[in-house]
């Protein structure tokens, strides 16, 4: 089995520029131009990266697994 | 250079005025963006004015707000005694937040619009119907989120007079300490108990959801959840209600600007942004942060441990962040304001706040567009003795 890998995405359209996800975990997140934007595409499992996800007002982050795309958050 | 080798100035400069600005913040964002200040309890801190500065200060994970049970300088006389979530950092803020945050998402904030619109129109038909001229902060801005906040959780609306006492006293910057100190152990015993009565009846309120979260999951302490119920019964209508009769006084008494939503109605989501910005909600700067290590902020040296504040009011009229900054321009199309802060602790009810503003503002103009102040706007009486601003009564004509 391949090692698990996330895709993180956030819709520009959305985004707000809340700084939520930037403040939860600022390795994964960083704002440009007042839009959030993930430091990494892919990354290695993260349970604080589903937090963000989690907690981000616009519900404009997801969280995907690589390979099957399938949704690991947030939760709608 | 040490923090005691700079002389500070007492901060707030001044008892807030009505919703003006304190003028020595332009030159201060011009020429010294962090200044030394004395903060009317617990000692100095440094003050950022800059809009780059204060969104850093809100943002940057080197900046602490757990200040819990530290004599930190602060503008409210009471030290904090329970962790909350604006007084917790990661990873235990993101725990609690991300159990309230999908209740408050856009989404789901939309879908109660309906339901918020037939609540303005009830409270303006019972206004009307008592004939002009009416008191619109008792009529429609205290009501109002209130009722919402209520449903949401699941707190009585009957209860309103007896809450809405102890939670006007958390935000006291100044009176007797023992009396603020009761209101707090009211509103904590005032939650435990409907908390309690959960655990025999459950219910499908934000606050049956977090009892659940609690009892089937552990996922907060007893403490937190009481914190929490108080946090948000607060934080869901002090703030609204005050800055709903904030907006609708600068429009009423700014000539043009009533008029021009009135002939315009569909300005009315960009004009909530408008006054969210221009509009100084906070008599002085709210929650302290402590730097948890060295750093530089606005070309000022930061040691570990001292505290930051922010000026939000400052941040929002920064010329560098905002063209024609003081002027009022409903139709403002790039307006990243930090009104409702900026960070992890960004504003839970932001969406819903700016909901119920929209709708009620809009309500307004649709069903009273000759809506007027009934006293001349100086004579509107305003409180000074609160953290955040807001006028004693709205009397209005129509
Ligand atoms: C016009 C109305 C409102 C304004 C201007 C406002 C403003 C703010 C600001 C500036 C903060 C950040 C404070 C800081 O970082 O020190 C904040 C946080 C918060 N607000 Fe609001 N607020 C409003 C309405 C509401 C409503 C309706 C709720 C309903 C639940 C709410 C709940 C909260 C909570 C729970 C926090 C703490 C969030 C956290 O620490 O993660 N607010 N608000
Ligand atoms: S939390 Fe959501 S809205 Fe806020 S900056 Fe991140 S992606 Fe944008």
């Amino acid at each position: 089995m391949t090692e698990e890998r996330w895709r993180i995405t956030v819709d520009a359209g959305l985004c707000i520029g809340s700084a939520v996800c930037v403040g939860t975990v600022p390795s994964h997140f960083a704002l440009k131009d007042s839009h959030s934007v993930p430091v990494h595409e892919v990354v290695e499992p993260n349970e604080d990266v589903l937090a963000a996800a989690e907690s981000c007002p616009m519900e404009a982050i997801r969280v995907l697994r690589v390979g099957t795309d399938e949704v690991l958050a947030p939760e709608l | 250079m040490t923090a005691t080798s700079h002389e500070a100035t007492p901060y707030p400069f001044a008892t807030a005025e009505r919703l003006s600005v304190h003028p020595k913040l332009t030159e201060l964002r011009r020429e010294q963006p962090v200044l030394r200040v004395t903060m009317p309890y617990g000692g100095d801190a440094w003050l950022a004015t800059r809009y780059d500065d204060v969104k850093t200060v809100l943002a940057d994970p080197r900046f602490s707000t757990n200040t819990v049970g530290k004599d930190v300088p602060r503008p409210v006389p009471l030290v904090q005694t329970h962790p909350s979530i604006l007084t917790m950092d990661p990873p235990e803020h993101s725990r609690l937040r991300k159990l309230v945050a999908k209740a408050f998402t856009a989404r789901r904030i939309e879908r109660l619009r309906p339901r918020t619109q037939q609540i303005v129109d009830d409270l303006l038909d019972t206004m009307i119907a008592a004939g002009s001229p009416g008191n619109l902060a008792e009529s429609l801005n205290w009501p109002l989120p209130i009722t919402i906040i209520c449903e949401l959780l699941g707190v009585p609306f009957a209860d309103r007079e007896r809450f809405r006492r102890w939670t006007d006293l958390l935000l006291a910057l100044a009176g007797d300490e023992e009396e603020i100190r009761q209101s707090r152990v009211n509103l904590n015993e005032y939650l435990a108990g409907l908390i309690a009565v959960r655990r025999s009846e459950p219910s499908d309120d934000l606050l049956g959801e977090l009892v659940t979260a609690r009892d089937s999951d552990g996922r907060l302490s007893e403490e937190e959840l009481v914190t929490f119920g108080v946090t948000l019964l607060v934080a869901g209508h002090e703030t609204t209600a005050n800055q709903t009769g904030n907006f609708i006084y600068l429009l009423l008494s700014t000539p043009g600007l009533w008029d021009q939503l009135v002939a315009d109605p569909a300005l009315v989501p960009s004009a909530v942004e408008e006054l969210l910005r221009i509009v100084p909600l906070g008599a002085s700067a709210g929650f302290p942060r402590i730097a948890t290590e060295d750093l530089e902020l606005g070309g000022q040296h930061i040691a570990a441990g001292d505290a930051v504040v922010v000026d939000m009011n400052s941040a929002n009229w920064d010329e560098s962040a905002f063209e024609r900054p003081t002027e009022i321009d409903l139709a403002r199309s790039e307006n990243q304001h930090v009104a409702f802060g900026h960070g992890i602790h960004h504003c839970l009810g932001a969406q819903l706040a700016r909901m119920e503003m929209q709708i009620a503002i809009a309500t307004l103009v649709r069903r009273l567009p000759t809506l007027h102040l009934a006293l001349p706007a100086e004579q509107v009486e305003w409180r000074t003795d609160r953290l955040i601003r807001g006028v004693r009564s709205l009397p209005v004509a129509w």
